[in-house]
């Protein structure tokens, strides 16, 4: 840092709100979209895992190796052939959250008890029925756990898509990077400090949401 | 692909400070290092807490509120100060930018799953047995080396593993602040456009491969280490495992 830098420089922030406005933006995009796409795929390959058990390992282990691979790697990977563009980046960051989102839709509906899959075919649902009135909305609790884990990792893992974004889809990374490149700590204090509390907020939102959508599981005995 | 080839046999790429041998030995320095560190911070906390069940709740809340922060900024919060104490405590600046902010996120980011594992594995040993050691005779120090520490070994095998992948990855990361390591050769290539690429994809290649050959190891260690009943038991019944998936969910998800 040279002599006489401030660490952090309000004014610089309210003189470039704009800026820092659609780089929230951008970040938001680099997570949604991924956990969207994640939720689809997880849900699809859970509910097949549970009809058909012998997949549950096989599916574990790709999404397991998938998640294993370091993401300045993986972006890396599909710059060849994908190019520096957005999907270069979603790709990876979608398959970041398969694993987390397989195993918690798989746990959810696993723990769904087996009397009360019984009691709801003895009252004539359908199989259709029965995952969509009974099993998924018990799941729900153990879903939105996997859900919250996935949106806090995707939001830091689209950080570092920064790289490949640039100016175009590079969200709060990179205010980060271009903050270390012309050194100067508001900028990239700033991109990180609103990552974390873009991570703290997602938190947050998905407990409230579930509290919302599960009310009788937060129900008080004694009515409260 | 021959671009690829050519850039694993050219010689120049096996020697100096940006060859392959060097890059990949200050990948496993810097990793090493954190890891070493936050071993030294977590497991001693882990294990005074998983003991006596005291103070639990902190830690696990400073656990989460820690695997919450991105890697990419939790390695540049500290940069300010790596910086400014550069001439104050006497080192080089640049140590301080490509070195110890990286070190200290990454010391950061190993603690959380290593804290939460070592709990978790001592939370997990029935307490039967830990009754029944006391009723030996056994010290408390006895019942933490000789029941608790080998019944928990494999889940904290488990909380080292994903600590290690972690920090693999981020060292990776490092390579933006300039730091070494082989997230050189991708970042480096980054910047050149298309001739850049065989060095992108020969970079990707060598972490990637890092960091499965690891994960390999470490699932193979933590197996050995599974108690031998457990491990057949688990055979029959692949499916979904009802209580342990959730469980491992809570110290797992630590992409970077």
């Amino acid at each position: 840092m040279p002599p006489g830098t401030k660490v952090f420089d309000p004014g610089w922030v309210a003189d470039h709100v704009g800026q820092i406005v659609e780089r929230i933006l951008q970040h938001l995009e680099l997570t949604i979209l991924p956990l969207i796409l994640g939720i689809l795929i997880s849900l699809v390959l859970a509910i097949w895992a549970v009809r058909q058990q012998r997949v549950y390992a096989p599916i574990t282990a790709i999404t397991g190796l998938l998640y294993t691979i370091p993401s300045l790697a993986a972006f890396a990977l599909l710059v060849p052939i994908t190019g520096i563009e957005l999907i270069t980046a979603l790709i990876p960051l979608t398959t970041y959250t398969l694993l987390i989102l397989f195993r918690s839709f798989a746990s959810g509906f696993t723990s769904v008890p087996a009397d009360i899959l019984e009691a709801a075919e003895g009252m004539g649902y359908t199989r259709r029925q029965r995952l969509f009135r009974v099993e998924l909305p018990l799941a729900v609790p153990l879903m939105i756990a996997g859900v919250r884990l996935a949106s806090v990792t995707t939001i830091g893992l689209a950080t570092v898509a920064a790289v490949l974004g640039g100016e175009k889809f590079g969200g709060l990374g990179q205010l980060i990077t271009e903050g270390i490149q012309t050194f100067f700590p508001t900028k990239y204090l700033l991109g990180a400090v609103l990552s974390v509390v873009l991570a703290f907020s997602a938190d947050f939102l998905l407990v409230r949401f579930e509290r919302f959508i599960t009310p009788w599981a937060h129900a008080r005995v004694g009515g409260g | 692909m021959d671009t690829i080839v050519a850039f694993f046999t050219d010689p120049a790429n096996w020697s100096g400070d940006t060859g392959i041998p060097n890059r990949l030995f200050e990948h496993l320095y810097i990793s090493g290092s954190s890891v070493v560190l936050a071993l030294l911070i977590a497991v001693p906390i882990g294990l005074y807490i998983g003991h006596t069940n005291r103070g639990s709740g902190v830690a696990i809340n400073l656990a989460n509120i820690g695997r919450a922060i991105p890697s990419y900024s939790m390695m540049v919060i500290p940069l300010p100060l790596t910086l400014t104490l550069a001439p104050v405590l006497g080192y080089d600046p640049g140590f301080g930018l490509t070195f110890l902010p990286i070190f200290i996120a990454m010391t950061f980011l190993a603690i959380p799953p290593l804290l939460v594992s070592t709990y978790a594995g001592l939370r997990s040993v029935d307490r039967d047995l830990i009754e029944s050691g006391r009723g030996m005779g056994l010290s408390e120090r006895q019942i933490l080396s000789q029941i608790e520490i080998p019944l928990a070994s494999s889940i904290l095998v488990g909380g080292f593993r994903t600590a290690t992948l972690q920090v693999i990855a981020t060292a990776t990361i490092g390579a933006i602040l300039g730091g070494g390591g082989l997230g050189r050769f991708i970042f480096d290539g980054l910047s050149q456009g298309v001739a850049g690429y065989p060095s992108i994809y020969s970079g990707a290649i060598l972490v990637s491969g890092l960091a499965i050959g690891v994960d390999l190891l470490l699932a193979w260690v933590q197996r050995r280490l599974t108690p031998r009943a457990l491990r057949t038991a688990r055979r029959p019944t692949a499916g979904p495992p009802t209580l342990s998936a959730d469980e491992d969910l809570q110290w797992s998800a630590t992409a970077a």
